[in-house]
């Protein structure tokens, strides 16, 4: 069993001149970087504050924040990942005013029960996703993932989906290596025991449960 | 190696960042511990079910009207001019 293999990035070497065009007043340049990292911040915004609309506000706010502020972009990180800081702090806003109840920080620690092995655990059956549709499976994952904490969802995205290094992570969510590798290890881990209830091989297909079956199809 | 230990990589592994010795040893773990491989595998495709899934894709539509309210606000203010300036 080998490493899983990152997805491969984009070419930025052509960045940074997009960049200072931008900066100089280039609205076409900076229109150049919102059609290269556009679909990612709304897959990251729609992924921490799980609402469409409030996805698409984010989206809108975080480059228009980015274009504004140009000039304190130092150069010392990829603009991406200046990018996404920008992104996660207004997605991290609109999650607040939307649940002021709850506390929602990157900070929180949030103790689980994964810091065990998990154990008595069934194997998989081969391309399990493919015993579902597409719709199907996105409902799904859209499930699953809505369960978590925003600290562990939000680190989960963007090293797994999105294809951050660690420290690139670390430095768009303000963490240590070693907080993102913990949150990292343990959104995996009930990522991975959610959905064996969905892919675990097992006989008993009629008490498989299946998404959207009856009221609310999409 | 103790499967708490094995766990405690399994990030390292997965990511493919830990030195062969390492390597080496979680492998030898997994040769034996059917529990530790069915972690190990389900996990891996856990990352490669979300990150293949086209989960939250923009619509090319929106896509294009977010596109246009971000220019226009940015020629906007291009024309208002650099605040505090
Ligand atoms: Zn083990």
């Amino acid at each position: 069993m080998g490493a899983i293999q990152p997805r491969v990035g984009e070419p930025v070497s052509d960045e940074l001149a997009l960049v200072q065009a931008a900066r100089a007043g280039d609205v076409g340049a900076f229109e150049e970087l919102v059609r290269r990292y556009d679909r990612n911040i709304f897959r990251i915004a729609q992924h921490i504050t799980q609402n469409r609309e409030d996805a698409e506000d984010v989206v809108q706010d975080a480059f228009f924040k980015a274009y504004s502020n140009l000039n304190q972009f130092q150069g010392q990180s990829k603009f991406y990942t200046w990018l996404v800081r920008i992104a996660v702090n207004e997605a991290l806003m609109k999650l607040r005013r939307r649940r002021p109840e709850r506390t929602v920080s990157l900070d929180e620690d949030v103790k689980t029960e994964d810091d065990t092995v998990p154990r008595e655990v069934a194997d998989w059956s081969p391309n399990p996703e493919q015993q579902y549709t597409q719709a199907e499976l996105r409902e799904i994952l859209d499930r699953t993932i809505h369960g978590l904490p925003a600290s562990f969802r939000t680190v989960f995205v963007l090293r797994d989906v999105e294809g951050l290094s660690t420290e690139e992570t670390a430095e768009a969510l303000d963490l240590s290596i070693p907080a993102v590798k913990s949150r990292l290890l343990r959104a995996r881990l009930q990522l991975r025991s959610r959905l064996s209830k969905y892919f675990q091989r097992h006989e008993k297909a009629n008490e498989r449960q299946k998404p959207g079956s009856g009221d609310h199809q999409s | 190696m103790k499967c708490s230990e094995f766990l405690q990589e399994l990030t390292d592994y997965l990511d493919g960042v830990i030195d062969a010795n390492t390597k080496a040893e979680l492998e030898e773990h997994l040769s034996w511990c059917h529990n530790c491989y069915v972690v190990c595998d389900t996990t891996k495709k856990t990352i490669e079910i979300y990150r293949d899934s086209h989960l939250y894709e923009l619509p090319e539509d929106l896509r294009g009207r977010l596109r246009s309210a971000i220019v226009s606000k940015c020629q906007a203010r291009k024309k208002a001019g650099p605040e505090g300036a």
